[in-house]
């Protein structure tokens, strides 16, 4: 019966909002890390999501949810700030600061606990509808 | 008399499954909602119930052995792509607040139906019972 399936659809909806959420906590949690070079340097992450596929038929009547596809990492460039004081500081001074913007970060947390939010309410709804047809003919 | 029970539940049945399958499609839109590239589909209604009502709608066969079925509301109907008011750049047409609003919408129905199918049956119970 469909409106069971409508439980796993909106639950790989929260489950990939809930890696976004992660994702954003870790860009956030390491927006001021310095590291001694620029390839160690942390770069902001943002999961790219693509919709799941009931069979292998691959056409837009099998979607059945959706999931986190992979994670891409972020190819803004990195700062360099001249730190000489800093003991991760490479041999002309400089240290390397993480490519994280927070401001768009708060916006991708806003968006991704509306999203959640949504999922959440579809989850409510659909439980109210088969508990109504449970009760059919009381 | 005998009482058929397909015609005595009428149309509702179909119906009402319709309602239910409209509202996963409507889910897998809002769940699709931060996806690039993916596009959102519905059914019409009204063709769906129509052609669920005439049996014209066919099952999903994938074997030449397979036999189609005849009447029941259906398992393969015509999905419609939605004109988005709005494209966004990712190539992502899911307007998340229609959707939701489609899906309260969905849910009123579904309850809608479910209440005719309930006044039927106790309709045909009173009808067995005399009381």
């Amino acid at each position: 019966m469909s409106l069971f399936s409508i439980f796993d659809v909106a639950g790989s909806g929260m489950s990939a909002q809930s890696v976004r959420l992660n994702v954003v906590a870790s860009n956030l949690a390491n927006a001021d890390n310095v590291s001694g070079s620029e390839a160690e340097a942390y770069r902001a992450k943002q999961p790219v999501f693509e919709a799941i596929y009931a069979s292998a038929r691959n056409d837009q009547s099998d979607i059945s949810g959706v999931r986190v596809a992979s994670i891409s990492e972020s190819g803004a460039p990195v700062q360099a700030r001249y730190m000489p004081g800093n003991p991760l500081a490479d041999k002309n001074g400089y240290v390397y600061g993480s490519n994280v913007n927070s401001i768009e970060e708060m916006v991708n947390m806003i968006s991704a606990s509306r999203s959640y939010q949504n999922d959440v309410e579809v989850m409510n709804t659909s439980k109210e509808m088969l508990l109504r047809t449970l009760t059919l003919g009381d | 008399m005998a009482i058929n029970l397909e015609e005595a539940l009428g149309v509702h049945v179909q119906a009402l499954s319709l309602r239910a399958q409209r509202a996963q499609l409507l889910a897998t839109n809002i769940a699709n909602a931060d996806t690039p590239n993916y596009k959102a589909v519905d059914i019409d209604f009204k063709t769906a119930l129509s052609k669920a009502q005439s049996g014209e709608l066919p099952l999903t066969v994938t074997g030449a052995n397979h036999i189609q079925a005849g009447r029941g509301a259906g398992s393969q109907f015509p999905l419609m792509y939605r004109v988005p008011l709005q494209p966004a750049l990712d190539g992502n047409t899911v307007d998340t607040q229609m959707e939701q609003a489609e899906f309260t919408r969905n849910a009123v129905q579904h309850q809608a139906s479910l209440m005719f199918l309930s006044n039927r049956i106790r309709d045909i119970l009173y009808a067995i019972k005399g009381a």
